[in-house]
């Protein structure tokens, strides 16, 4: 007679797996920690809170952002109230240069060590990138010394190179989504030219900021692709947006993601990419309310965005820095960084 | 005549009680409240401001 195998806890080999080594989850392994019940969300947490300690240290890296140029976008992201394919009620904005020095003071005034210039394209054109270029020299010669990143869609070569001789020293181009799903959200772009664009970024020396947003309608399965997906490409900070339906988007009825769902999959991405800045991004307020910030602090997050996003507000700057005062964790600094 | 500046409806015209919650939480206006049109909105990290080609800007400061 031979005994069933027993079942081993997915938690249990998380601990030894990805604690004590260091290796991140399997997608199957990833998709059972989706898949817990509900009462075992504190126990993953808790484990994903410690990883992160453990892999990244205490510090949490706060960023602000601003949108450069704001809607009219030619592309066809469905989530995306900037789209101009869809009868959003954003319409195109251009932040002139002295609007973008005061949202990058703004930011420093924070305490932040981050901040991203983005712009609702598919890529830069000339304009863009001389707007780039003469907003990064203002910002410096206002005397901030906040570090840089830019988030201007898919890149040439040559555009890759022009932005790390402006000093631009992260750039964020997200995969959104897992593979299989993409072409269920952005039909004008395929997920492989998101990702050549992620390679010239990582083979030109910038750090590379690849995200998405969770509640598309991707499967558990697909979420947990996702992730593994995203470990693949070794980000060094993965922004973790929840979906906001917003008016006139194909997913403007879309549910709001579930704050215990959401919470599991911060706590599944962090087992999955266990070195990784993990940053709550958009749709927090919505998803978690002011509670769940806390515990998703608590559960793998170490970076957030701090005051408002691109066409959305956030909390007020203050609230999230009171926050992490509470919770007795340190704002990465400056030096830390350089 | 007063509209409602998330969906851009007249106020008096149904239940913008969806509407005042998202306004209150993560939305700028986006319709002028005077005439519907809707406007040209820069987000920035710690404000916004909101302009009707007719009627003028408002700003989250006021
Ligand atoms: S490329 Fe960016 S701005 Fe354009 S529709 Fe997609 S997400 Fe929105
Ligand atoms: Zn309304
Ligand atoms: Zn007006």
């Amino acid at each position: 007679m031979t005994a069933a195998p027993e079942q081993i806890d997915v938690l249990d080999e998380a601990r030894e797996q990805v604690l004590e080594r260091g290796v991140g989850l399997t997608e199957a392994q990833v998709l059972k920690v989706l898949e817990l019940p509900e009462d075992r969300i504190p126990e993953l947490l808790a484990l994903a809170h410690e990883v992160r300690e453990r892999w990244c240290g205490p510090e949490v890296e706060v960023e602000g952002i601003v949108s450069l140029k704001t809607g009219g976008c030619p592309e066809d992201c469905h989530f995306c109230s900037q789209s101009g394919q869809f009868p959003s009620p954003v319409r195109s904005a251009w932040l002139d240069i002295p609007g973008l020095v005061r949202a990058a003071r703004q930011t420093r005034d924070t305490g932040a060590t981050e901040f991203c210039i983005v712009a609702a394209v598919r890529g830069p054109d000339k304009r863009l990138l001389s707007q780039v270029r003469d907003g990064i020299k203002a910002i410096r010669e206002d005397g901030n010394d906040i570090q840089i990143a830019c988030s201007l869609g898919m890149l040439t070569q040559e555009q890759v190179d022009e932005l790390v001789a402006m000093g631009v020293h992260r750039y964020n181009h997200n995969l959104e989504t897992a593979r299989s799903h993409f072409p269920e959200v952005v039909t004008t772009h395929s997920w492989e030219e998101r990702w050549d664009t992620l390679r010239m970024i990582r083979d030109a020396g910038m750090e590379v900021c690849c995200g998405g947003i969770i509640g598309m309608g991707e499967t558990l399965a697909q979420r947990a692709e996702f992730a593994v997906q995203l470990a693949e490409l070794e980000p060094d900070e993965v922004p973790l947006n929840f979906l906001i339906p917003n008016p006139g988007t194909p997913y403007e009825n879309y549910p709001v993601v579930e704050g215990a769902e959401a919470l599991r999959t911060v706590g599944a991405f962090r087992l999955a990419l266990p070195r990784t800045i993990l940053r709550f991004a958009g749709g927090r307020e919505l998803t978690f309310g002011d509670l769940g910030a806390k515990q998703g602090m608590l559960g793998g997050i170490n970076a957030i965005i701090v005051g408002n996003y691109l066409t959305n507000l956030g909390r007020p700057a203050q609230q999230d820095l009171d926050m992490l005062e509470e919770l007795s964790m340190p704002i990465k600094a400056l030096s830390q960084t350089l | 005549m007063t509209y409602c500046s998330f969906c851009g409806k007249e106020e008096a015209d149904g239940d913008h009680g969806f509407c005042r919650q998202r306004l209150s939480m993560i939305d700028p206006p986006r319709y002028c409240s005077e005439c519907a049109r809707r406007m040209v909105v820069q987000v920035t990290p710690d404000g916004w401001a909101a302009r009707c080609s007719r009627h003028g800007e408002i700003t989250s400061a006021r």
